[in-house]
């Protein structure tokens, strides 16, 4: 549904590199995820595939309609939600909805069906200006706007950041029943937590892909075994554990430590080195690792 | 644990109108503690912080911060806490050691100490050869921890962290908590909101808001344990779910 050949984009005299060879395929029908920090080249893709941007090296095409040359095809064939709130802050919601409607020669009652889950959460509020609404509302309109005219990829930049937990797993939930009705998603997050969520994720950084794969597949590909440390007095625990010869990573986890051993270090050793120091309840077990470790693992590569 | 207390509340509480933002917080967070300030969008988080810093004058209640009275002696807390959010944090078109300079002149530092300390500053975050580089060219990830130790510049009692991490690499998010403990195991006491959940963990103590009100507040491990969860994310959707406020 959306294939990219080596991508590339700089901006300021090709003195910011934004995108490197990106070269990626997404399904139809899927949810795909591209994860990666502030400044990894998310918006600038979604720029490109929404013809808002052209590439500066490489092709791409969306729904087999190229870039560059088709452009117009694209943008009737797509929804867009840009990171960035955009929609007219002086309009209602119904007028940005109907807006929006009629932009793409369609009507509000025509494809009422799929945005009807979203639409009621927020039509008691129907007459209110979008520029009033709260965050949680605005994104569940702009998801709206993103739908009216049926498209048949929807590109959403970052839709849940600075949302709370309850709100994000909502949207999740709006994403998953979307793809019951056929629509490709391709969306971009700063929180390694929602990769699981996907059906294919690309972890990105800098401007470059770092591995592409199910969410079980970039877990599997974890090289070495993750170990667990608890303890009491985080601080304390973490400068102990880094100061363990055997230890070649040691991160902050959750309620743990997450460690990586040099060849030959094992778990118990560390174990016993740490209740030498004065961490009498140290404890060092296996356990999996997750999309966030694998990240960090690939960042340190 | 020291326990000093260094925000002392007592039915703390803002109305906008008839609508209760916050509504009588009851807390106390102690020296060096790494205090989580969790809620919804919406639950009064932002309320709550902007009374605490000063910057807003409760409705009713009482609250002391660094010893000082949020209602009498703004000025003087003002004074005695560092601020730092994820949306404005330094200055784009000054340069490192200038946004040094900058911050340390409103927190008012004399100049023989602002020197001092960004040269300190800058061997310790090792940005010396990027001292007179623009902030807007430094990697997002630097800009962050810098915007971090800017905002302890000047010494504070507590620092007040509003969604510090949002957006940033994982091994950089995390190179950041470190500079947070360190600061903390130094005596700098850490108010920190977050809609991380892993963060959560990291904190002594967490509150968790919903509509106004703390719905509740202990040590992560105990929270678990109260809610027979095994994660903070958990615990948060147990007492979220049903709020009803969701404005931000």
């Amino acid at each position: 549904m959306i294939r990219i050949e080596h991508i590339g984009m700089t901006y300021d005299k090709g003195r910011v590199v934004a995108l490197q060879d990106v070269n990626l395929e997404v399904n139809k029908g899927e949810i795909f995820g591209l994860i990666g920090p502030d400044g990894a080249g998310k918006t600038t893709l979604f720029r490109i595939l929404t013809t808002l941007l052209l590439p500066e090296k490489g092709q791409a095409w969306v729904n087999n309609y190229d870039v560059v040359k088709d452009y117009k095809a694209i943008r009737n064939s797509v929804g867009y939600m840009p990171g960035k709130f955009s929609l007219y802050q002086d309009l209602t919601i119904e007028e940005n909805l109907n807006f929006f409607a009629t932009v793409f020669g369609t009507t509000i009652a025509e494809n009422y069906d799929l945005i009807k889950d979203i639409y009621v959460q927020i039509e008691p509020f129907k007459n209110r200006r979008a520029g009033k609404l709260s965050g949680g509302m605005k994104q569940k309109l702009a998801l709206c706007c993103a739908l009216i005219h049926k498209p048949d990829v929807l590109f959403l930049d970052e839709p849940t950041t600075g949302v709370d937990v309850v709100s994000r797993k909502e949207f999740w939930d709006m994403l998953k029943s979307l793809r019951k009705e056929g629509i490709t998603i391709l969306v971009s997050t700063p929180y390694m937590d929602e990769a699981t969520l996907c059906d294919r994720i690309a972890l990105i950084q800098k401007g470059s892909i770092l591995s592409v794969d199910t969410p079980e597949g970039i877990v599997h590909s974890f090289s070495g075994q993750l170990y667990a440390v608890h303890g009491q007095g985080t601080y304390h625990l973490l400068q102990a554990t880094r100061g363990y010869e055997g230890v070649a990573s040691c991160f902050a986890f959750g309620d743990a430590l997450h460690a990586t051993f040099k060849p030959g270090a094992q778990g118990p050793a560390l174990q016993a080195y740490l209740q030498s120091k004065g961490h009498s309840d140290a404890r060092v077990d296996p356990i999996k690792p997750g999309i966030e470790d694998c990240f960090i693992q690939l960042l340190n590569q | 644990m020291n326990t000093e207390a260094v925000i002392v509340t007592d039915k703390l509480t803002k109305r906008f109108g008839p609508f209760i933002a916050c509504n009588e917080l009851t807390f106390q967070v102690d020296k060096g503690e790494i205090f989580g300030f969790l809620g919804a969008n919406g639950a009064g988080k932002t309320t709550a912080m902007r009374m605490l810093c000063g910057l807003l004058n409760p409705s009713s209640g009482k609250a002391t911060v660094a010893g000082f009275d949020v209602y009498t002696q703004a000025n003087r807390i003002k004074q005695r806490i560092g601020y730092m959010s994820q949306r404005f944090s330094l200055y784009d078109d000054l340069t490192v050691s200038e946004n040094i300079r900058f911050f340390g002149g409103i927190y008012g530092m004399s100049i023989s100490d602002i020197k001092k300390k960004t040269s300190a500053l800058l061997s310790e975050l090792q940005l010396e050869k990027e001292a007179k580089t623009l902030v807007r060219d430094i990697p997002p990830g630097w800009k962050q921890k810098l915007a971090f130790s800017v905002s302890i510049v000047h010494g504070p009692d507590i620092v007040f962290l509003d969604e510090p991490t949002g957006g940033v690499d994982p091994v950089t998010r995390r190179q950041f908590w470190d500079l947070i403990y360190e600061a903390a195991d130094k005596g700098v006491t850490v108010f920190v909101t977050t809609h991380y959940m892993d963060e959560a963990e990291y904190c002594n103590r967490v509150s968790i808001m919903v509509d106004g009100v703390i719905a509740d507040l202990d040590a992560p491990a105990r929270l678990k344990t109260k809610y027979q969860v095994s994660s903070m994310e958990e615990v948060f959707y147990a007492l979220a779910r049903n709020a009803v406020r969701k404005a931000d």
